[in-house]
């Protein structure tokens, strides 16, 4: 590795709080207010999306790791939630307790195997793991494989809350982003996350130092798969479905996406990511089918050549903040 | 025993080294364009998607058939892995390695996509060369010929490859290219269009598998798709940077996935993916990687 | 004062019972795989299909507005359901139609009784969106699993081909076809002595088609669909099994298929399909019009036949209401109370569960010597009359059929 051209690693802005507080105050009035011009469903949809490219942005933004198989936590939540409010009957916080609780366990299994190597063999380790869980819920009994698990119930949550009530609906799946969304922020800008950007910077000098890295990068994974979980699980009980394309490797495909698009390692870059991609796919892809495919694979070169930062990245760049 | 007749299991045998001769091909594209360059080539499949179509256009618009295409089609479609090459990837040249990998892979996102918009789904017929036609009667099964040709052929660029590498002069300049391109550049090498040439190469080998498919897999947009995950499964097996590692480990993991059709074929599917886990666990650079 | 008040009270109310009276206005939804593993058999086709329905009907010449729209589901029952919500809630349309993929089907069936909307299915096979998935605002219209099976088991059996091995998609589509063409086997005299479940979208049949073949069934039963279909009888061509005496029965294919495949590789395959472009005149005639439509200028499929037919039928029913409730439980139920009769399905009608019942045929797909035009490509083995094509109500799962 002697005269290696030097490498420019993925990386995040350092960071100051203020302005991150308002622009969050910002976004969640704006998600407050949404209803009012947006139609809810895909308003949910894309708050589930978000919270799922957040906890993906954790572990790229901030750890340096590039998980190409982060749908297997989306899909594996979303199949056990939807089969814990259709089949066990349970209240819609349990079920969605019992698929971010799946995704956990999920998250240790696979990060105790992929922790081990970094990098590009790192990408493939997830994209192969998730492989696995894709082809394993394609022929699992309980997902019904194509048909996917349909018309799960959103019952009442906590006895109090119907859930079938479009406006109740849109405010829980709502509290549960922001809460994922606070989750990763307080983890970030914690002593915890500093030690992880430590790693992410400079490992070898994180190890003399005395800290147990790999303990580190697993807790990490295990979070954000974690996380994901959440997602997922909300997601199978607002849209009363989980099926195999939450568990495909295009969904793992297009988060890596929505993140980049956003901008790694900022905190708003995979929301603002999500929705544009979720946007993208709702309303062009009625009339435009498989050139939404084409239009993604255009938008992932173009920020890979030109505007490496993101949308978000590049703003707060430009405005020498951190966002 | 276990209830399988020799004679299947030795059909299963041979059908496995069929796939594997792909899965070769393929990842030896990839294995030369990575231990090479460094760079992880996701449109590897969609290149060997196009290598397909561009057979059946050169049949169907030029009249040129199956011979021609075995070598025209591999030029043509190398020659715009060069222009990629040029254009796109060499913008990335000091960055993370894990930029060239995105690239690609919206690369492949985009050819697949415009494929799939203007040939549909359904694919497109290629017919087996005359020549190349019927088969033989091995006793324990009907071999068509095509399917022998495939694995003969397969194996001999395989080898060629390994052999242009690593016994020969080219090969060792691109070599010590990879290692330390200044130097090799201080002594007059032309490193950059080495490069371009390489990847031109390895992109040329994933035509080339696309043309052996073209008469017995569908010629379809997905096609490349449907095979990409297995063949990076294979090269990280093989060992990321090993020409041989991809070569064997190719060969190899078709015949072993042929055998689990045989004894357990819902598994058929992740074999390959438990096996690259356990020799991760074992062997993190794979079974004839040098570490990094 | 007083006058005033009252005259408004009583304007107000007249313009109410106005709003919930029937109008002329209809809007369609062509829901469908637009570009990906299965448009060439319903997509774009099933587009201008309905579209041709529409125009056929006559009803905007007689002051009705009809508005038709189509969107991508892309294979994705998330997408699928986003679309079918907003157009039903927001965008204010009627019906749905089309909808490839069983489990879109069964996704978007629970949306369309949710929001009392209209859905006609021709895409979809799975016979439970007529089963126990059935809704009173669906209406499941070309084939389904039961027709496939029972149509071409039944027939080949009949014929000799009494020994089967399934090459199975591994998914529910795959099982429920193998199971309903099993049973029919079975019903018949005939055996299933063994089965491979083929993971989907394999691109390598061979080693199921070697276990097929060591089998020596008479019949080798394809229970997939799309490129699985067309990989599997390639590569049975190749390794030289029909040659060798075995019978292909591919249980689901469309006339898309057989052209992807070319006569060469596709001939003597057997099939059940309830329409097919060259039977009679009534067909021929809407072929035509149909292929010169197309870009591609591709012969109609089932698929696409049942979506005109399909529309062509709702809107007629609109008619004879005069005009639309936009309450979809209440069309649907009239519909089922008409017969029908279109030149492309011939007579029949729609039962209590939601099944339109016309007649199916048993194809064989021609040699290359015996087409004598484009798109030649079957020859009519048998008719499989109306009343016996479909499940009959008494093993029916339905909720809406009494027992």
């Amino acid at each position: 590795m002697s005269d290696q051209p030097q490498t420019t690693r993925i990386s995040a802005q350092a960071h100051s709080g203020r302005d991150e507080r308002i622009v969050f105050l910002v976004m969640a009035a704006l998600l407050v207010a949404a209803p009012l011009a947006v139609y809810p469903f895909f308003l949910m949809q894309g708050l589930c999306i978000a919270l799922f490219a957040c906890a993906f942005n954790l572990l790229i933004g901030y750890v340096g790791l590039l998980s190409f198989g982060h749908a297997m936590f989306l899909g594996s939540a979303a199949y056990v939630g939807a089969h814990a409010a259709k089949v066990w009957g349970l209240d819609p916080g349990l079920a969605i307790l019992a698929g971010a609780g799946s995704s956990t366990l999920l998250g240790v299994v696979t990060g105790a195997l992929a922790i081990r190597r970094q990098g590009i063999y790192f990408a493939m380790i997830t994209l192969a793991l998730a492989q696995m869980i894709y082809f394993f819920s394609l022929e699992a009994p309980f997902t019904h494989g194509e048909d996917g698990i349909q018309s799960v119930p959103q019952g009442m949550f906590l006895h109090l809350l119907d859930l079938s009530n479009q406006t109740v609906l849109y405010y829980f799946v709502l509290a549960v982003f922001l809460f994922g969304f606070l989750v990763i922020y307080r983890t970030i800008n914690s002593p915890f996350g500093d030690i992880l950007k430590a790693i992410r910077e400079n490992e070898p000098r994180a190890i003399s130092l005395g800290y147990r890295v790999d303990q580190y990068k697993l807790a990490a994974f295990v979070l954000s798969a974690a996380l994901a979980g959440l997602a997922g699980a909300t997601k199978a009980i607002f849209a009363q479905n989980a099926s195999l394309s939450d568990v495909h490797f295009s969904t793992s495909g297009e988060v890596v996406l929505m993140t980049l698009l956003g901008g790694m390692g900022t905190i708003y870059g995979p929301v603002l990511g999500a929705f544009i991609i979720v946007a993208m796919q709702q309303y062009l892809g009625q009339y435009l089918g498989q050139w939404v495919t084409v239009i993604q694979g255009a938008i992932f070169i173009a920020v890979v050549l030109l505007f490496r930062r993101g949308i978000v990245g590049e703003i707060a760049h430009y405005f020498k903040r951190s966002l | 025993m276990l209830g399988i007749s020799s004679q299947q299991l030795f059909q299963q045998l041979l059908v496995g080294l069929i796939n594997g001769s792909f899965y070769a091909l393929l990842s030896l594209g990839l294995a030369v364009i990575f231990g090479m360059l460094n760079i992880v080539n996701f449109a590897h499949g969609a290149l060997y998607m196009v290598g397909a179509f561009c057979a059946y256009f050169l049949l169907n618009e030029l009249g040129l058939n199956y011979w021609f295409a075995l070598i025209l089609s591999p030029l043509i479609v190398g020659a715009f892995g060069a222009l990629l090459e040029q254009l796109l990837l060499k913008r990335l040249a000091g960055l993370d390695p894990l930029y060239s990998l995105l690239l690609t892979f919206g690369l492949a996102l985009v050819i697949e996509g415009l494929f799939q918009n203007f040939f549909g789904s359904s694919g497109l017929p290629y017919a087996i060369p005359k020549e190349l036609g019927g088969g033989r009667n091995l006793g324990f099964m009907f071999l068509p010929n095509y399917r022998a040709w495939v694995i003969v052929f397969s194996a001999v660029i395989c080898f060629s490859t390994w052999f242009l590498i690593e016994k020969t002069r080219l090969g060792a300049y691109l070599r010590a290219a990879t290692e330390n391109p200044t130097l090799v550049r201080a002594f007059g090498v032309n490193v950059p269009r080495m490069i371009t040439l390489t990847y031109a190469f390895g992109i040329g080998l994933a035509a080339l598998a696309g043309v052996l498919a073209a008469p017995i897999y569908q010629v379809r947009p997905g096609m490349g798709a449907d095979i990409i995950s297995v063949v990076f499964a294979v090269v990280v097996i093989g060992g990321m940077g090993s020409i041989l590692g991809s070569i064997v480990t190719g060969f190899a993991l078709g015949v072993i996935e042929g055998l689990t059709k045989v004894f357990y074929p819902e598994a058929s599917n992740t074999v390959v993916f438990v096996i690259m886990a356990i020799v991760l666990l074992i062997r993190p650079a794979g079974l004839f990687g040098r570490t990094a | 004062m007083k006058t005033m008040r009252l005259s408004a009270v009583i304007a107000s109310l007249l313009l109410t019972t106005a709003a919930f009276a029937d109008d002329k206005i209809v809007k369609i939804g062509e829901l469908d795989d637009q570009s990906g593993l299965y448009a060439d058999q319903g997509g774009p086709g099933s587009v201008l299909s309905v579209n041709m329905a529409v125009e056929d009907s006559g009803l905007r010449d007689k002051g009705w507005t009809i508005e038709v729209i189509s969107a991508d589901h892309q294979n994705k029952p998330d997408i699928a359901v986003g679309v079918a919500r907003q157009w039903f809630d927001v965008d204010k349309v009627d019906a749905i139609v089309g909808v490839q993929n069983s489990g879109v089907a069964l996704a978007v069936a629970g949306v369309a009784k949710e929001k009392n909307g209209v859905l006609l299915v021709s895409g979809a096979a799975s016979s439970d969106l007529t089963g126990k998935a059935c809704t009173p605002n669906t209406i499941h219209w070309a084939y389904d699993t039961y027709a496939l099976a029972n149509g071409t088991g039944k027939a080949i059996v009949k014929q000799g081909g009494d020994s089967w091995f399934f090459l199975t998609a591994d998914y529910a589509f795959g099982h429920a076809l193998q199971r309903d063409t099993s049973a029919v086997v079975e019903a018949n005299g005939g055996k299933v002595v063994g089965s491979a479940n083929i993971p989907l979208n394999t691109p390598d049949f061979s080693s199921f088609l070697l276990q097929a073949q060591s089998s020596q069934a008479k019949v080798i039963g394809l229970a997939n669909s799309g490129g699985d279909t067309t990989n599997s009888i390639k590569q049975a061509h190749e390794f030289g099994i029909t040659a060798g005496g075995q019978r292909l029965a591919a249980l689901l294919t469309f006339i898309s298929n057989v052209h992807a495949l070319g006569l060469e590789v596709a001939q003597g395959l057997t099939f059940t399909e309830t329409f097919y472009w060259d039977l009679n005149d009534g067909t021929r005639a809407f072929a035509k019009r149909f292929s010169e439509r197309m870009k591609s200028h591709a012969m109609p499929t089932m698929v696409q036949a049942g979506d005109y037919s399909s529309t062509l039928d709702y809107l007629k029913t609109l008619e004879v209401m005069g005009g639309n409730p936009h309450d979809g439980a209440k069309v649907v139920a009239r519909m089922k109370e008409l017969p029908t009769d279109d030149p492309l399905f011939g007579k029949g009608m729609i039962r209590i569960d939601g099944r339109k019942i016309h007649p199916a045929y048993l194809f064989e797909v021609k040699k290359p010597s015996e087409s004598k035009y484009p798109w030649d490509y079957y020859k009519l083995l048998a008719t499989i009359p109306a009343d016996e094509a479909f499940r009959p109500l008494s093993q029916s799962e339905c909720p809406l059929v009494k027992k």
